[in-house]
């Protein structure tokens, strides 16, 4: 080591690269807009291989309910709505995970901290994740009801059917309701747990576990067989899939405020709020 | 630019950063330097709006982080390099921050050219990346939007001596053209190769700060004379400290120039007289956190962290 090094630099930096620092000062940069926003989470939900294989299942099991309706269901009772039921079942599976993954894969891959730091309002992110994961249930109802109609049209044609348009757009739109309510399970599971096993089990258990229990329960207790559709979120969305009275609106309002609406705050509150490690 | 004032972070009973305040400036390169365990990425996190502070505050350029309206313009961050989603390739990890930006497709392949990552690296999995690559990828990530700030957490983590040079250059070069980088590690050879300034940080207190050169500097003398012995007596007459090193040179309190005149003085020749080497950023650092090293402490806190 030499002696001039003994020498402490100047303090003020600025005087070492005065024009290079000048040269640095620039306007601010204009806010994110939220479609990009959006554009960003919804090429996440499908860009990872999970994510690809959980969208293309998505296609393979409509296709696969359509054929299996086609082939098992006899001629005489095919109408549209025996596709739209089959179909409806791996849907009702795989698009809650879809949901779950969109929330807990940033905080199990841990990529939340990218995310974060380059969106600062962490709102902004869940806001969007939210509005992709919507549209995302639309869309695949949409397209699984187009699939399904396109595999009818073509049964009824090489059987020489008439095809039974049984299933109205009122009918349709509670369908996808219920779908939705199923993906904003997942969603709130994924806001609560923040990891991934931890919100799928958490799904199962209150998709698969739950019913059953509640109607175990339902045969021992007349009361809880009477009311449960106030307090049972999964039986009160069962009736989207029939006529709805009045009441069940009101039922399935109720249940949906305690499963879903109130953890929903505090899983909101917990991602903002909780730290990002 | 950034700016950390009385920043304090508790948990429970336990301070993870306690009362610490320094200025990173534009031009340098600042190192923040600690064990591990001291508060480094605690500070970093709080920083960047992921943590919240219990007191204090921290601002880039005169403002809060989430004040910032599109982040990655202003502040290029890497917090750790592991943490991305391994099911995605480099390239679309660096595309996804592209437009969340809102920069143009090109800006990709120019930054993993920037940062050294073949096109075959960038179409691989991130889940089959070293950790070197995952480093460079995510500098890439923080270089992308050309941002004014860099925050580095351990960035020459898993980077090989080359990778450490690069990483040197590269960081040089974005101070020199007015960009203020605050980067930190828990390797004093990093941060005495990287940075200007350094901070030095045990168990979440500062506990230096000041140039490299202040930090490294010893304010002894270094003399050589063919009687060590008479010049340390005349040394210490003159009430001053002298001591006789291993090869048979003085080191004494006294600055150069007096030194010189004792020498004269006392008839003395010197063949070499200089300021003495300091003791080393390394002692310096052990020295000064090893009273708030872990592996001393008896204290609950000290299992925390």
């Amino acid at each position: 080591m030499t002696t001039t090094t003994i020498a402490p630099e100047p303090a003020n930096p600025a005087g070492r690269h005065p024009e290079a620092v000048r040269r640095r000062e620039r306007a601010v940069p204009a806010p994110i807009p939220f479609g990009r926003i959006a554009g960003v989470e919804l090429r996440k939900m499908f860009d990872t291989r999970s994510g690809f294989w959980l969208m293309a299942s998505l296609v393979v099991l409509s296709l696969a309910a359509t054929a299996v309706t086609i082939i098992f269901v006899d001629a005489d009772n095919l109408d549209y709505e025996g596709f739209a039921s089959a179909w409806g079942i791996p849907m009702s599976v795989i698009l809650p995970m879809i949901a779950v993954l969109a929330v807990t894969s940033e905080w199990s891959a841990r990529s939340a901290l990218t995310t974060f730091t380059l969106v600062s309002g962490r709102g902004r992110v869940i806001a969007a994740k939210a509005l992709v994961t919507a549209v995302v249930g639309v869309v695949a109802i949409a397209a699984a009801a187009a699939v399904g109609a396109l595999g009818y049209l073509g049964v009824a044609a090489v059987m020489d059917l008439d095809p039974v348009w049984n299933l109205s757009f009122a009918e349709l739109a509670r369908v996808t309701l219920a779908s939705e309510i199923g993906m904003f399970m997942g969603f709130m599971l994924g806001t609560l747990f923040r990891s991934s096993p931890g919100a799928i089990v958490a799904y199962f258990v209150y998709a698969l576990v739950l019913p059953t229990v509640s109607s175990a329960l339902a045969s021992t207790n007349t009361w809880w067989a009477e009311h449960a559709t106030w307090f049972d979120l999964n039986w009160a969305t069962m009736n989207l899939y029939s006529e709805m009275t009045d009441k069940m609106w009101a039922q399935l309002g109720v249940a949906g405020l305690i499963w879903l609406v109130v953890p929903m705050i505090v899983g909101l509150r917990l991602v903002l709020k909780s730290e990002v490690k | 630019m950034i700016q950390i004032d009385a920043l304090t972070k508790r948990y429970g009973r336990f301070t993870a950063v306690d009362n610490v305040t320094f200025t990173a400036e534009p031009g340098r390169v600042t190192g923040f330097l600690g064990p591990n365990g001291a508060g480094k990425s605690t500070t970093m996190r709080i920083l960047v709006g992921l943590t919240d502070p219990s007191s204090g505050s921290a601002h880039l350029l005169g403002r809060h982080f989430s004040q910032l309206p599109n982040p990655g313009r202003e502040v290029g961050v890497l917090l750790d390099a592991s943490a991305q989603h391994g099911g995605r390739t480099g390239r679309e990890i660096l595309t996804l921050a592209a437009r969340t930006m809102g920069l143009p497709k090109s800006s990709v392949a120019e930054t993993l050219e920037r940062v050294s990552l073949t096109e075959e690296e960038a179409g691989r999995r991130v889940r089959n990346y070293s950790l070197g690559m995952r480093q460079r990828l995510g500098i890439a990530t923080a270089l992308i939007g050309d941002p004014e700030v860099l925050i580095l957490d351990e960035p020459a983590n898993g980077l090989d001596p080359a990778g450490i040079r690069w990483m040197r250059d590269l960081l040089r070069g974005f101070a020199d053209d007015g960009g203020t980088v605050l980067l930190s590690s828990h390797l004093l050879h990093e941060i005495e190769v990287i940075a200007d300034d350094i901070v030095v940080i045990g168990n979440g207190r500062i506990v230096a700060q000041g140039t490299k050169q202040e930090l490294l500097a010893s304010g002894e003398t270094y003399a050589r004379s063919s009687d060590p012995t008479s010049l340390g007596r005349a040394l210490q007459r003159a009430g001053h400290t002298a001591e006789i090193t291993t090869e048979g040179a003085v080191r004494s309190d006294a600055d150069l120039t007096t030194v010189g005149q004792i020498a004269f003085d006392a008839g003395l020749v010197l063949s070499e007289l200089r300021a003495a080497d300091g003791a080393g950023l390394e002692e310096m650092f052990l020295q000064l956190t090893a009273e708030t090293q872990r592996d001393h402490l008896q204290t609950p806190e000290g299992k925390a962290a």
